[in-house]
């Protein structure tokens, strides 16, 4: 009853104004963002636009020197060709294989570790937690050259060629992908409620049961941020191949192209654009699939924990 | 109850040996192959830090090492903020389109896109100078000389990294309560004081870290410079990862290219005291 008094009509057209004022406002703040947004796209998109624009032109297209961003007789022979060529798929091949194995390695390290570091408290657990964040912050560019000396001297003792094998990597790429994806379940599992275990605990479930028929599957959203995150970051890896793996058929697919499609100083610009453009297609498929997987992944890192 | 705790240990053991070989010993290694001649059969102590300091090419990847990680840190920042706040303004259904658009430098395999910006700095084809001759600039020498090689590397690495960040502190926008704001606008508060004294406050704690991540990152990044200018020209755009990389490896000095990637260890270790000190505080909040 009161309200209704104090509601004027004089008052009631102010606040009407001062509503159309606000929504001008923020209508001009909507056209400035849409503006700024469409500018930082164009940025942000021109690149990988760009290698599209050249994979579709021939050689002779590019090096006549005509506008660079219009293609006048679009062809899909770089596809045809690099998709038929041995070495092309070879490098395809040893990436898949090396990103795939190394996805089922990290999970199989990671998520039994995360899952004992979580939820049984044992002697220097907390450390080790520490630890293997830490871990996380030591770059391979710091690693590479000991490792090197390392297999040269493995090599010496044991007559095992470790140097030039694509399956090397399967050893150092977990070493990136392991801790991230330990500390990151580590949080997932954090967050699932003690009453769930005691509960199945209870039932006379053991530690291997509980941890596949419940953790995992209420821990599932992490696991596939973890398994994105894993499979990039193998995909990605370009020290390490470029370090330890030299000739044509061990080479994963980032260093085969830079060594095997740039030939002295020929520069097959159409065919590299298709190679590096087919290269980032399955994380960019993935992505595309799996965005909001992929972002939680991303921002588990530093908002979690 | 000894038995849970074995359990536990077996299950983390393959976590530990991975680590302990393939990252802590080979960390300690270094240390030790640091302090070898060339061939690795004499102790020469200190000898190769004390060689490193007298040639001109280390003071040189300092100097580029610094420039480069500081100012694309600073930049990939200044525009991942400014980017966050134009996708939080719009409205909430187009926010998921943009985002991922944006987001895409960063999914592209790092090794793939320069290769991109490779072609586009192209001395004789460059895409960009075509455009700047349109309005009569140019050419530019993309990754031909010293300063434009080293805008080029710093340029690409924002290029990638920016998205990162535009995506951590959109989640950090997000997550300041919307109360906040509502009662700075009934205390009159203009956009600029909301940003001051409710934003930043609230965005701190992830701004940082976000930041000091980065910082490592981008601190130890090879990819981008060993791609796009390999070092060159004359080693003005080397940073300590291509360097180490062109005498530990290509050069065949492993103990100099070991002592040369040493040194990004104090930069890192700073950065990483500062993190870990956030993670515990935050720990210690929520129990």
């Amino acid at each position: 009853m009161s309200a209704a008094s104090i509601t004027t009509p004089a008052g009631v057209a102010r606040g009407h104004q001062y509503r159309r004022s606000m929504s001008r406002d923020r209508r001009w703040a909507l056209r400035w963002s849409y503006f700024f947004l469409t500018l930082f796209a164009i940025f942000f998109l021109m690149p990988p636009l760009y290698m599209l624009i050249t994979s579709l032109k021939t050689s002779a297209e590019i090096s006549a020197a005509t506008n660079p961003w219009w293609v006048n007789h679009p062809t899909l022979g770089n596809y045809v060709e690099l998709l038929t060529s041995r070495q092309y798929l070879t490098y395809f091949r040893n990436s898949a294989l090396v990103a795939v194995i190394v996805v089922a390695i990290t999970m199989l390290i990671s998520v039994p570790a995360a899952f004992a570091l979580s939820r049984m408290r044992f002697w220097g657990s907390a450390a080790l937690a520490t630890g293997v964040f830490l871990t996380y912050l030591i770059p391979e560019t710091l690693l590479f050259i000991p490792l090197f000396k390392m297999f040269a001297a493995f090599n010496e003792y044991t007559d095992i060629q470790l140097i030039n094998r694509w399956w090397v990597l399967l050893l150092l790429y977990p070493t990136l992908t392991v801790p991230f994806c330990t500390w990151i379940m580590i949080g997932y599992f954090a967050s699932i409620p003690k009453e769930l275990d005691e509960a199945a605990l209870m039932d006379g479930a053991n530690y291997r049961q509980i941890l596949t028929r419940v953790f995992i599957p209420v821990a599932l959203p992490g696991l596939i941020a973890a398994t994105i995150f894993a499979f990039t970051v193998s995909w990605a890896q370009f020290l390490y191949p470029l370090a330890f793996t030299t000739s044509a058929d061990q080479l994963v697919l980032p260093v085969g192209i830079i060594t095997s499609l740039i030939k002295g100083d020929v520069f097959n610009w159409g065919q590299i654009m298709t190679g590096a453009l087919l290269g980032a297609a399955p994380p960019l498929i993935i992505y595309a699939f799996l965005m909001d997987y992929y972002i939680a992944g991303l921002t588990a890192g530093a908002t979690k924990g | 109850m000894a038995r849970k705790s074995t359990i536990a240990f077996l299950m983390t053991l393959p976590l530990i040996l991975l680590l302990a070989l393939f990252v802590l010993y080979p960390a300690l290694y270094s240390i030790h192959l640091a302090t070898l001649n060339k061939s690795m059969e004499r102790f020469v102590g200190f000898g190769n830090f004390l060689f490193l300091f007298k040639r001109e090419t280390f003071s040189m990847v300092v100097e580029q090492s610094c420039i480069f990680a500081i100012t694309a840190v600073i930049f990939k920042a200044l525009i991942g903020f400014v980017v966050a706040h134009f996708v939080h303004n719009i409205p909430a259904r187009g926010q998921r389109k943009w985002r991922g658009m944006l987001l895409v430098p960063w999914v592209i395999p790092p090794a793939m896109s320069c290769l991109a910006w490779l072609w586009l700095f192209d001395p004789s084809y460059s895409a960009f100078n075509w455009l700047l001759d349109l309005v009569d600039v140019g050419p530019v020498p993309w990754t031909g000389e010293a300063y434009w090689a080293r805008f080029s590397v710093i340029l690409v690495n924002i290029w990638i990294g920016a998205p990162f960040f535009m995506i951590m502190y959109l989640a950090a926008l997000k997550s300041v309560p919307e109360q906040l704001y509502e009662a700075a606008a009934i205390d009159g508060a203009n956009w600029w004081q909301r940003l001051c004294y409710v934003t930043l406050p609230m965005m701190r704690n992830i701004m940082a870290i976000t930041a000091l991540f980065s910082l490592i990152v981008t601190f130890a990044n090879f990819d981008i410079v060993r791609i796009l200018t390999a070092g060159g020209p004359i080693d003005k755009t080397h940073v300590f990862a291509t360097w180490a990389f062109r005498i530990g490896i290509e050069g065949g000095d492993i103990p100099l290219g070991a002592s040369v990637s040493l040194f990004m260890v104090p930069i890192l270790t700073v950065a990483a005291i500062f993190i870990l000190r956030d993670i515990n505080r935050r720990a210690g909040e929520m129990t």
